[in-house]
């Protein structure tokens, strides 16, 4: 059945998709491996593990394409608020791993909503936006447009897992690209700006940094005569935004949050405690040099100093035992599928599909920013996995639910050509 | 627009994570070091440290283990109060001690290991080692330390102590706590002696616990042990010549002329070598360091500079006859002294006049060497060319310079110049002559050598006309390994046929001269005493001290086997204390036993300690006018 359907999948995408897994799993053996385990079909250990997972996700993919597409259109509000239903039963059923109570645990398995509901958000959001009634036009449906998107992130946060939630910022660019005014996506960067820059300086130098600059632009066009006010008002609401988030930094945040966020703003240097996890991280990569250590010679990887390295940290080990050639190559795999979705999304005819295709490119996007920025210390340490590389059965899962939905979808786009 | 900034977004976000990685992996190589510093350990495997015997193959020094405790600052953590003083009275040493040792690793380096408290015997290793995993950070290295046989000979053994960080930073084979030869044969042998450490690459985890060797091992070394060496040392003589200058300051030395090599060097006062090794180690190093009166750690026969005293006229005497200004026949007259212009003169003792050369030599007589030193200056137009000439005859004795034996350098000596004698007469503004220097002669005035470099002209006469650099080292692992620098021969300006005279006037110094009373049955001497002038400054004020005793030998006459110069320190006449030794020395090298039993008991009864009380106690001085 897949066969007389097969040709109009996305072939590219697919082995995109396989390469991505298989190299890494590659790295969760090479990260997770123990020389004192003889067995090589030791349940225990993380590799196995990585791999039933693997051939599971091997076995959902054919269910996935064989589903009519129209089925993901229809059924996406009830897929929604299941998914939404199952993140806040978390606070009631839940299960606490390292600090976050994200996980439900059902026999043997743990399974964590939090990645389902990217897809469920994604199709939910195409919805209603595709919806002929829907005009992103209007600020009602703007604001409706947003409350899908953020709905699970509210219920994300508190978990707390502020990295998880952050990556439903990411379907700001579909809306964008659906005609959502350009001010929502400047709002989100200048509020994004002035969050870091007021952790980084404080508050006092970047009053004075909007002061400064608001005055310049009200002085440049002057002869507009446009009124004071209007510019009284943007840098009263900046510095009042800057205050709150000093003021929620400081007193809502908990400490293992602010330091997060103090390491990699550079305050904090103690490269023993805080900054430990970043620190360890860009010496595995770093000692990587051009071609890297080889499979299985990493140092680092062998001695486990990078926390957490078979999930969140999965890049320091192609970092460390591939080199920069393997990092590369591997960052090569990421933006050729990005782009590869995006080209896909805008030839779609549906709106549906394209707005989903879109989302789905958006949110690997931000994963594999936010991840591989975190690991090579360029961003905060906001712990998300990286896509198809990271070892956990849900994140694989979760994954490969939203990638193939779009490639069913993308098929029948096909067939109606 | 719409359909673009994203896709913009994404390329400029690959662009900027390539940089990043090749910022990370190509361009900063910092964590590549990181790397190797917290994954990989190196654990060192110190090899044994060469042996040394002595020429008959006895073995003087071996080795013995030790522990050190050690120390990486970055894997301990702090210790509750009690657990530190628990650990403290394990390791003998103080709170502050601790504070202070841990401070001072901190600084060398918070990632490579520093010794907290050296040298633990295999007893307290035993007891310490049980008790070492309470301390985080902490543990304890095998070294290999010395293991003296014998209780003399520390100045020619030296000593071996922890690296300080400028050996480090020279020469990146040393780490913190590592030992190096710092005097003697253990500082000239050192690469020798010492081996190669051999190296294990572990792989780490992060908890700095070992999980196995590094890439198989493939980058491992295994220790090489450093190499035996045999020394041209006498252990016998060695020993005896330690025991005759109990009480007594100066030193001994004594060559095999016809090879040079070293059969006996002592300086006195000495300390036992056992002193510098354990955990006593550097109180006892601190206080022979602090001992500037006796000063223990000062070699004397290659560090003392001393007047030569009378020794030197045989030279004075060679000198003249090579120059042609005297033949060992022509007789020359003595008036209790020598009148050197006006009524300025330079005395001398009673005794048979005119006399020639054999008898000038056997009485020591003062005016017989200033006359032939004044004629072989005065030979030539000026006083400066005359000196010049004079200097050039005796650095062919390896004298005024270093000699360039195998041992630390010492010190030069000196055999003024013409130069020299300018400066000091502020010449032109002031002319000089021959008789402005004539105190050297009678090596007095301006001379000053080592007894090394005595012994050294010493060998040469005996071998009448050249000698051999004198040298320590025997064999390198049982095989002869000699440095061409030692059997390459050296040969004087002197013929030959000049010796003849010189020799026999030595040897009548023993038979009826200055020395007969040293007369050893069966062995023919050949001598010359000297008792030499030496002044100090007390409360600044320059003070003539009881004169040196000095004396210089070879024998047998006909076939020399041994040479040796002999120095006690303010010791008065040169037969007293130096002739009586070294007639000691060689009836013990060639005969093997003692028979002036009479001779041997003065010597090892006799004492000098009240005499180096003097200048603090105000008692006078002895002084050979």
């Amino acid at each position: 059945m897949l066969g007389s359907k097969g040709t109009k999948f996305d072939w590219p995408t697919i082995f995109i998709y396989i390469a991505l897994v298989v190299i890494g799993w590659v790295n969760i053996y090479s990260a997770s491996y123990n020389t004192t385990s003889t067995a090589f079909f030791d349940f225990s250990q993380v590799y196995v593990k990585q791999l039933v997972w693997i051939s599971l996700s091997l076995i959902l993919i054919p269910f996935i394409l064989t589903v009519e597409a129209k089925f993901y259109e229809r059924f996406s509000s009830i897929i929604y608020i299941i998914s939404l239903i199952s993140l806040v039963g978390l606070f009631v059923l839940g299960k606490n791993v390292n600090g976050a109570t994200s996980w439900y645990f059902l026999g043997g398995f743990s399974i964590q909503p939090s990645e389902f509901a990217k897809a469920a958000t994604a199709l939910a959001l195409a919805k209603y936006v595709s919806d002929i009634q829907t005009d992103l036009k209007s600020f009602k449906d703007q604001i409706k447009s947003l409350i899908i998107v953020f709905l699970p992130a509210l219920i994300i946060i508190p978990q707390p897992d502020p990295g998880s939630a952050l990556v439903y910022v990411a379907l700001i660019f579909p809306l964008y690209r659906e005609g959502l005014h350009f001010i929502y996506l400047l709002l989100s960067f200048i509020i994004a700006a002035l969050f870091v820059a007021t952790l980084a300086f404080g508050t006092f130098w970047v009053s004075l940094g909007i002061l400064i600059i608001i005055a310049i632009i009200y002085f440049k066009n002057y002869k507009k005569k446009q009124s004071v006010f209007k510019y009284g008002f943007i840098a009263l609401a900046c510095i009042g935004f800057s205050i709150s988030v000093n003021f929620i930094f400081e007193n809502v945040l908990e400490q293992r949050h602010r330091d997060r966020f103090n390491i990699v703003l550079g305050k904090e240097v103690d490269t023993k405690s805080i900054g430990y996890n970043t620190n360890q991280s860009e010496i595995a990569i770093g000692s990587g040099g051009w071609t890297g250590k080889g499979w299985l010679q990493g140092t680092q990887t062998k001695g486990k100093f990078v926390p957490e390295q078979d999930t969140d940290y999965i890049f320091s080990t192609v970092g460390e035992e591939w080199g920069f050639l393997g990092s590369i190559g591997v960052v090569l795999l990421f933006i050729t599928l990005i782009i590869r979705l995006l080209i896909l999304a805008e030839r779609q005819k549906s709106q549906f599909s394209r707005v989903y295709g879109y989302s789905v490119s958006a949110i690997l996007f931000f994963h594999f920013f936010i991840n591989i920025g975190m690991v090579s210390g360029l961003l905060p340490t906001i712990g998300i996995p990286l896509p198809f590389f990271s070892y956990g059965g849900s994140g694989l899962w979760g994954f490969t639910i939203l990638l193939f939905i779009f490639i069913r979808l993308d098929a029948s786009n096909y067939i109606n050509r | 627009m719409r359909k673009y900034l994203f896709l913009l977004i994404v390329i400029s976000t690959g662009i900027l994570i390539s940089a990043r990685l090749f910022y990370l992996q190509v361009y900063d190589t910092s964590a590549q070091i990181s790397s190797q510093n917290n994954a990989i350990k190196k654990i060192y495997d110190f090899p044994q440290r060469g042996f040394i015997f002595d020429r008959n193959r006895k073995l003087l020094v071996s080795n013995q283990p030790s522990y050190d405790v050690m120390v990486i600052p970055k894997n301990t953590e702090a210790l509750n109060p009690n657990l530190k003083q628990e650990f403290c009275d394990l390791l003998k040493i103080t709170l502050e001690d601790y504070d202070r040792i841990l401070e001072k690793a901190i600084a060398y380096s918070p990632r490579l290991p520093s010794v907290v408290v050296p040298q633990f015997t295999k007893d307290e290793y035993a007891y310490l080692s049980e008790k070492m995993w309470k301390y985080k950070g902490f543990y304890i290295q095998k070294r290999a330390l010395r293991d003296y046989q014998v209780s003399n000979s520390a100045n020619v053994f030296g000593y071996i102590a922890e690296v300080n960080q400028s050996i480090i930073k020279k020469n990146p084979y040393y780490l913190m706590g590592d030992l190096i030869g710092k005097s003697g044969i253990e500082m000239e042998y050192e690469e020798v002696l010492r081996g190669e450490k051999g190296v294990k690459y572990l792989q780490m985890d992060r908890f700095n616990r070992k999980i196995g060797p590094y890439k198989e091992g493939i980058y491992d070394t295994i220790p090489i042990n450093g190499k035996d060496i045999t020394l041209t040392i006498d252990a016998v003589l060695q020993e005896y010549g330690e025991r005759l200058l109990i009480n007594k300051r100066g030193g001994i030395v004594a060559l095999e002329p016809t090879t040079g090599e070293i059969l006996a060097l002592i300086t006195a006062p000495n300390y036992d070598p056992k002193l510098l090794v354990g955990r006593e180690r550097s109180k006892n190093f601190t206080k022979l360091w602090y001992d500037t009166i006796s000063r223990p750690l000062f070699d004397r026969v290659l560090q003392g500079e001393y007047p030569p005293g009378s020794p030197f006229k045989s030279l004075t005497a060679l000198i003249g006859m090579q120059e042609g200004v005297i033949n060992s026949s022509e007789k020359i007259s003595c008036y209790n002294g020598y009148n050197y212009g006006g009524k300025k003169m330079l005395g001398c003792h009673p005794h048979d006049t005119p006399l020639t050369m054999i008898g000038g030599i056997a009485n020591s007589c003062n005016s017989y060497f200033c006359t032939i030193y004044k004629r072989s200056i005065e030979k030539y137009p000026s006083p400066q060319e005359g000196i010049d000439n004079w200097k050039k005859h005796l650095e062919s004795f390896g004298l005024g310079n270093y000699i360039g034996y195998d041992l630390p350098p010492g010190k030069k000596g000196l055999i003024p110049s013409s130069e020299f004698y300018n400066r000091w007469y502020k010449y032109p503004k002031y002319k000089w002559y021959a008789t402005a220097t004539i105190s050297n002669a009678i090596g007095q005035g301006e001379v000053i050598l080592t007894p090394m470099q005595m012994v050294n002209f010493t060998a040469a006469i005996a071998n009448k006309g050249w000698y051999y650099k004198p040298h320590i080292l025997k064999k390198i692992s049982n095989i002869d390994t000699i440095s061409s620098k030692y059997t390459k021969r050296y040969n004087t300006t002197i013929d030959a046929q000049y010796f003849e005279p010189v020799i026999e006037g030595m040897f009548d110094v023993y038979n009826e001269g200055t020395a007969k009373y040293i007369q050893i049955p069966g062995i023919e001497i050949c001598g010359k005493t000297g008792t030499a002038e030496n002044f100090t400054k007390i409360d600044g004020k320059r003070v003539q001290l009881t004169d040196h005793s000095i004396f210089i030998a070879f024998a047998p006459k006909d076939n020399p086997k041994i040479a040796i110069a002999v120095i006690v320190e303010n010791g008065y006449w040169g037969s007293r204390w130096a002739g009586r030794i070294a007639g000691l020395m060689i009836e013990k090298y060639l005969k093997g036993k003692i028979t002036r039993k009479d001779m041997e008991a003065y010597v090892l009864n006799g004492s000098l300690l009240e005499e180096y009380e003097k200048p603090y106690s105000g008692k006078t001085f002895n002084i050979n006018y």
